[in-house]
């Protein structure tokens, strides 16, 4: 690490001197690059923003009228003294890892990324640097992932058998990413698809885009359960339990995330069922996005940042922390995932 | 191996009290005897004898997985079990192998007399040929404490659904020091005479804490009052010639407390008695005296003259050979009294006294004095209560005396296991010696799910080092820390330690220099200490 820093880890956010510029920022700055559209990445109160197409509804949507310039995946643009291009991450629709090359030494942020193509997101794609800014939110070897389809079967065996017995169905999943790759894993001839507002906001604006989507119907204030006994709900998290849940009588809750792996978080959760299925790396993930950058350097963020940098140093890597406002170990907040 | 694990599925999956008992009740209808006796035993703590270390199997776990052993430690702490953290970590088994639960137990058994190169290889073989949830459950048949959600009460309800027998009868039947080795599910369960086993002792039958004022409870003359000792329970068997001492905990500790040999001597062939062990010098001594007593096999003679106990008895479940329980408690407290009134001083049995009271305000006022009588406070019997088993509402109530409290600063952090795995739930408490904060107790429980999650974001951002699992954190938030008593202890750097130590609530409007200081403690100590 003897060139200069393409990039440096501030208190406001990874900044690029050359290009003076800032990836992610907690804090506000003059100008932002956005990987993707969740919470603890895109935050309101920056000048500029830069972000994909893909990305720019959903952005717009969440904060409102920002000053939004957009980019389309593998599109170069040069800021400054800084070449910066954005590549599929596969995390959620739109998100992006960021490359960035100054005087011929390449960085990549990746922003939270998954190897497994979703059929939905636009597939990661691995980007070659020198230095490697990686996410770690499940960077333990205890977490491995089923293939999408093996969830999918469990998720519609648990659905069918549900109504059979007179119960209906409550799946929570964040509202952006999760809840819309729920959606397309769903059969639709089981039965109708309820969806709770926050989720059909930004399925409507997913849609809009020419995502894929199955039909929803919206639940409405005065929406009775019992009218559709063979539906399937999905709601944000928080909203399982809440007195909007009541309108559908006797639930099973069911909840879709990678921390399901563990039976103490399940446990905690209460709910009926865990669905381990994430739109993260799970370790093998992270190893191979590693190995393909053929990165030296890899600076570990968001999540088991410590176990993740020993364990590739161990591979005989250059591995650094980088800290963040959000500790992501095991973050079971709204947006880890 | 396969129906156990679908069963442990069923009850883990779900949350509903109804569906575990219902998912056990089937199971124990149609396992074979040997699983079901087994099921039995793992769910009321009889494990196979532990065949192999925990360090070994964690060395052979990374081992086979591919990775260094600092990183299967790393992430234990993060699981919160290591049953399950191994059956996480091992690649996906090669083949399958459907062997009965009982037979995967009689292979771990017999791994005992095998040389350690011969268990290493059974192991590595078990886990390739077991899924994820077999694994799992593979592994905490050696790592022991099968805790899994199922309660000996749900589990006894479970067989009561599935055998037609009362659940009072099955809780008493499943008591004792049986093991699958020495009994079968018929003679355990289903035979017509359960109790030919002279050791076998009753379930405990256990109070509620008062939460109202006694006037809720009716006239004060249906009603039995007494000390609420601060010792251990303990249930006092003398059948066949011999005496069995069971805890609460359904432990036998006969053996610990050998003043005992000598209650036959004193008390009739045919009696369990029901009391409080205490360490006895002219009067009950406090908990911490006996605690210097417990969990040895061997006692020193200047230990048995030091610290002598005796049982505080507060009813009689068996009179010449007779099961007492259906009788009133005054009948029983009666038949008690015929017994210690003849008895010496030397014996190491007395009566725990009846109280005497005439109106609930006068009780209130005794209550007062209980700590001046080394009592934490008051039971509350009513006269005509059955001996009943297990926690139940209605008849026996506990009405203890409102804990001791002071405030604390929170220094240390360690995340929970099980199901408060990853959540920071046990902290290190201090309070202020002039500048510094001494360390003086840990507590880990008190707070709600909600005031976990905040503290544990707070922990997580406000890290100043590292040990391990623990994380030393910037003073900043105080708490009220409730406790039942509090002694002196060198082992200890604040030079005491508390009894029962717990959160009762997060001070979020007391300034981190107003909590209390070493001196306020020692002060506590020379008044109830």
């Amino acid at each position: 690490m003897s060139k200069s820093q393409v990039l440096t880890f501030t208190d406001r956010g990874i900044y690029c001197p050359a290009g003076d510029f800032y990836i992610d920022p907690w804090r506000p700055v003059d100008r932002a690059l956005i990987t993707h559209g969740h919470a603890d990445h895109a935050r309101d109160g920056h000048n500029r923003y830069l972000a994909t197409q893909a990305a720019a509804p959903i952005l717009k949507h969440r904060l409102g009228g920002i000053r939004l310039e957009t980019i389309c995946y593998g599109e170069t643009r040069n800021i400054d003294g800084a070449k910066v291009s954005f590549h599929p991450a596969g995390h959620v629709p739109g998100s992006a890892q960021i490359r960035v090359e100054v005087d011929g030494e390449i960085w990549v942020v990746s922003g939270d990324y998954k190897l497994e193509p979703d059929g939905l997101s636009e597939p990661f794609e691995p980007v070659k640097c020198h230095s490697f800014v990686t996410e770690s939110t499940f960077g333990l070897p205890i977490f491995h992932w089923q293939a999408q389809e093996e969830v999918a079967v469990q998720i519609n065996d648990w659905w069918r058998h549900a109504i059979a017995n007179g119960i209906t169905p409550m799946l929570g999943a964040y509202s952006l990413g999760k809840a819309q790759r729920l959606l397309s894993l769903l059969d639709s001839d089981i039965g109708p698809i309820l969806s709770h507002g926050a989720v059909e906001n930004t399925t409507a604006i997913l849609r809009e885009q020419g995502y894929t989507l199955p039909d929803t119907i919206l639940v409405q204030p005065d929406t009775k359960g019992a009218e559709y006994p063979d539906a399937l709900v999905i709601a944000p998290p928080g909203a399982l339990g809440s007195t909007w849940a009541r309108r559908f009588g006797k639930v099973s809750t069911g909840f879709a995330s990678g921390w399901m792996q563990m039976r103490g978080v399940r446990r905690r959760r209460s709910v009926d069922r865990g669905f381990v299925i994430s739109d993260h790396a799970d370790w093998d993930g992270l190893n191979r996005a590693v190995t393909e950058t053929g990165a030296e350097n890899v600076f570990v963020t968001h999540g088991y940042t410590d176990i993740f940098a020993r364990w590739l140093k161990d591979r005989g890597l250059n591995a650094g922390i980088v800290s963040t406002e959000y500790e992501g170990e095991a973050a079971e907040g709204a947006e880890a995932e | 191996m396969k129906r156990f694990a679908r069963l442990f599925r069923e009850i883990d999956g779900s949350t509903k009290t109804t569906v575990k008992v219902a998912a056990l009740a089937s199971y124990f209808q149609e396992a074979p005897d040997d699983d079901r006796l087994w099921t039995i035993a793992l769910f009321s703590g009889r494990r196979p004898k532990r065949a192999i270390t925990t360090t070994r199997l964690r060395e052979w776990a990374a081992e086979k997985a591919g990775l260094p052993l600092w990183l299967l430690e790393e992430c234990y702490p993060v699981v919160g079990d290591l049953a399950e953290t191994i059956a996480l970590l091992l690649p996906e088994p090669d083949a399958a192998l459907d062997l009965s639960l009982t037979e995967w137990i009689n292979r771990l058994r017999d791994l005992a007399q095998q040389p350690e190169e011969t268990r290493k290889t059974i192991i590595l073989d078990a886990w390739d040929k077991l899924d994820t949830t077999e694994r799992f459950l593979f592994n905490k048949l050696i790592t022991g404490g099968f805790r899994i959600g199922v309660s000996q009460k749900l589990m006894t309800r479970a067989l009561s659904q599935a055998t037609g027998k009362p659940e009072p009868e099955l809780a008493h039947r499943l008591m004792g020091n049986w093991t699958p080795d020495d009994t079968s599910w018929h003679d355990l369960i289903e035979s017509e005479d359960g109790s030919t086993d002279n050791s076998r002792p009753y379930p405990f039958y256990l109070a509620y804490a008062l939460e109202d004022e006694p006037d809720a409870l009716g006239s004060p003359e249906d009603w039995h009052a007494e000390w609420k000792w601060d010792g251990i329970r303990g249930q006092l068997i003398l059948r066949g010639g011999e005496q069995y001492l069971w805890s609460r905990g359904e432990e036998l500790i006969t053996d610990t407390f050998p003043e005992f040999s000598r209650a036959k001597d004193f008390v009739p062939e045919g009696t369990v008695l029901d009391g409080e062990i205490l360490v006895w010098n002219d009067g009950p001594e406090p908990f911490n005296a006996l605690q210097k007593r417990l969990g040895r096999k061997s006692v020193s003679r200047k230990m048995l003259s030091e610290l002598p106990v005796v049982l505080y008895a507060y009813d009689l479940i068996e009179f010449a050979g007779e099961d007492m329980r259906q009788r009133p408690l005054e009948d029983r407290r009666a038949k008690l009294a015929t017994i210690f009134d003849q008895l010496p001083e030397e014996a190491p049995l007395r009566l725990s006294p009846r109280l005497p009271f005439a109106a609930w305000d006068e009780l209130g006022e005794i209550r007062e004095t209980a700590r001046d009588n080394r009592a934490e406070g008051l039971m509350l019997k009513r006269n005509d209560s059955p001996y009943l088993a297990g926690r139940k509402k209605g008849d026996w109530w506990k009405w203890k005396l409102a804990p001791l409290t002071i405030d604390a600063v929170m220094i240390y952090a360690q995340s929970g296991s099980g199901r408060r795995a990853n959540l920071f739930t046990d902290f290190t408490f201090a309070v202020w010696n002039g500048d510094d904060l001494v360390p003086f107790t840990k507590a880990y429980s008190g707070l709600s799910d909600e005031e976990f999650r905040k503290i544990t974001a707070w922990v997580r951002k406000n890290t100043q080092e590292r040990f391990g699992p623990v994380r030393q954190v910037t003073p900043e938030h105080v708490f009220e820390i409730a406790f039942e008593g509090i002694h002196a202890s060198p082992r200890h750097k604040s030079g005491v330690a508390l009894r029962f130590p717990r959160i009762s609530r997060w001070r979020q409007d007391k300034p981190l220099q107003e909590a209390n200081t070493l001196d306020d403690l020692k002060e506590m100590l020379a008044i109830y200490g």
